[in-house]
């Protein structure tokens, strides 16, 4: 199972890179608002025969 | 200068494609179910037998229906969750040709029997490079516009497609090694074990990250967008997101339980498969209870029943598939019809269902029409489809219990009770009612197909605004 030396640290690192990911995402701020994001997408109408936006 | 308007285009080529895919797919899944019942159906036509055509129909269904299927939701939802046009779009377009290319040539070489004989990574090494260029720029096109975006927070859809795109990238390399001999003809650097080893690390984290974390981005956009209602709790999106994500790579020895693979390899892979059931149900739940306080939505809109009964399949579909990786559940269902009918449950009713869901919900906004040509077609496409899901995977759950028990039953004196062929005779009526309910499921394609040729005939292709950002 000399392949095991392989499959665990690819998936170490990819682990790793995911750990990071994460950790970026938690500095810059991704997760601080745990509502907004949910809302928003509602908000953007994507009904095609809809007049454009009104500002 | 700034683009005003979203890139619909690449978008509407894959969504269409994404129809015509799966009809071919489904098709060929319909025609090697009845080879099973009447061999002669390959006419002693080797390109037509049903060892060719397998492969075929599970590259057809998985990549061609299910890869177009998400290149054009990873499309949509990422212009209009982060409100800029696509990054790099003339890579966009290399993504839908080279794609599209790459399927054509599985059609092609498929049948002629060239093959790596890796279960889901047949196609031979020309073929691989090409994906792994395809793939590459759908990377820089996907993550490009992330960075590119005008909104603060990244929508969680796209942290689901992130995911899928990355690990997919690096499974498909890493199993993919191989020293080609003729331009057709190569040999995979593992052998023996560390080749199954590697390849159920792949096949199952295939299935993990293409079937399941990618089409969780799907759901997580156009079931709340649907319902019109916001996902019923985003921190429990990040954190289904975050815990699938380290489990996942884990559990692929769970597809060699009691082979040469060592025993905790064995193990190991069963704890984390069992592990898995927790982020999963957890998914489901917040994509189910994102219709709280809306339920009655379910009894008109066939576009929801089509995204909600997804998630049924997808909860069930978790459910079992932990329960057959437990090492005494797995003695007995492993190379049974079970296997079949479990795949089936989480390929049909859910991939497939939230997928066309999910193009329900696209196609009409992608050629400017307010819905589909007929809602009905699309209320009787979800009953043709839900009834063929519940005869297939019932067939072969029924099929694959009695298979295993048949085989291991013996006699008083240690002799084997059935010989191979009486099992094999015993299965005929199951998979009767499995072509039936692969019919059903098929022709509520071609339903699909007729709505969505009559919705793009009448509908006119025009270019989607980006709302300019208000400044307060």
């Amino acid at each position: 199972m000399e392949i095991l030396f392989v499959l665990i640290p690819v998936s170490v690192v990819i682990v790793l890179i995911i750990g990071g990911l994460f950790l970026w995402a938690v500095k810059s701020g991704q997760f601080e608002d745990m509502e907004g994001p949910a809302h928003r997408i509602l908000m953007d109408d994507d009904t095609p025969t809809q007049p454009k936006r009104v500002q | 200068m700034e683009a005003s308007t979203y890139n619909y285009k690449v978008v509407r080529q894959f969504a269409i494609m994404t129809v015509v895919w799966g009809i071919v797919g489904m098709l060929v899944g319909v025609i090697i179910a009845s080879q099973l019942i009447w061999p002669e159906l390959n006419f002693g036509i080797p390109w037509l037998t049903y060892g060719r055509l397998r492969p075929l129909h599970t590259n057809a269904v998985i990549f061609a229906f299910g890869g177009s299927g998400l290149f054009a939701a990873s499309y949509y939802i990422a212009q209009r969750t982060c409100q800029v046009r696509l990054y790099a779009e003339k890579l966009a377009s290399f993504t839908f040709w080279g794609w599209q290319a790459v399927i054509v040539s599985a059609a092609i070489t498929l049948p002629m029997g060239l093959t790596s004989s890796k279960e889901y990574a047949e196609l031979e090494w020309p073929i691989d490079i090409l994906i792994t260029l395809v793939w590459v720029a759908y990377a820089i096109v996907f993550f490009g516009t992330l960075v590119k975006r005008k909104t603060k927070y990244i929508y969680v859809s796209n942290w689901f497609f992130g995911a899928y795109i990355i690990t997919i990238a690096m499974l498909h390399i890493v199993n993919n090694l191989e020293i080609p001999v003729t331009l057709f003809k190569s040999y995979s650097i593992y052998a023996g074990v560390q080749d199954a080893m590697v390849q159920w690390w792949y096949g199952h984290n295939a299935v993990g990250f293409f079937l399941t974390t990618a089409f969780l981005g799907m759901m997580y956009y156009f079931i709340p967008k649907q319902a019109a209602r916001p996902i019923f709790s985003y921190r429990l999106s990040i954190v289904h997101f975050w815990s699938l994500n380290f489990i996942y790579m884990w559990a692929g020895p769970h597809h060699l339980q009691y082979t040469v693979l060592p025993d905790w390899v064995q193990s190991l892979g069963m704890v984390f498969s069992l592990m898995l059931l927790a982020p999963s149900w957890g998914g489901m739940m917040n994509g189910v209870m994102t219709l709280s306080g809306a339920w009655d939505k379910l009894r008109t809109d066939p576009i929801l029943k089509f995204l909600v009964t997804s998630l049924a399949f997808y909860g069930m579909s978790t459910f079992e598939g932990p329960m057959m990786a437990i090492k005494t559940v797995n003695a007995l269902s492993h190379y049974t019809e079970w296997t079949i009918g479990h795949v089936h449950s989480g390929a049909l009713g859910w991939v497939a269902m939230i997928t066309i869901g999910s193009m329900y919900y696209l196609i009409p906004r992608l050629f400017g029409r307010e819905e589909m040509y007929s809602v009905k077609l699309i209320t009787t496409h979800f009953w043709v489809a839900t009834l063929g899901v519940v005869l297939y995977i019932a067939a072969m759950w029924i099929a694959g219990v009695s298979q295993g028990l048949d085989w291991r039953a013996s006699n008083p004196d240690g002799t084997l009770t059935y010989t191979f062929a009486q099992v094999v005779k015993n299965m005929y009526p199951f998979y009767f009612v499995r072509l039936m309910g692969g019919l059903m499921f098929f022709s509520g394609m071609l339903i699909m197909a007729y709505n969505v040729w009559k919705t793009v005939s009448i509908g006119k292709v025009e270019e989607a605004q980006i709302p300019q950002a208000v400044h307060a």
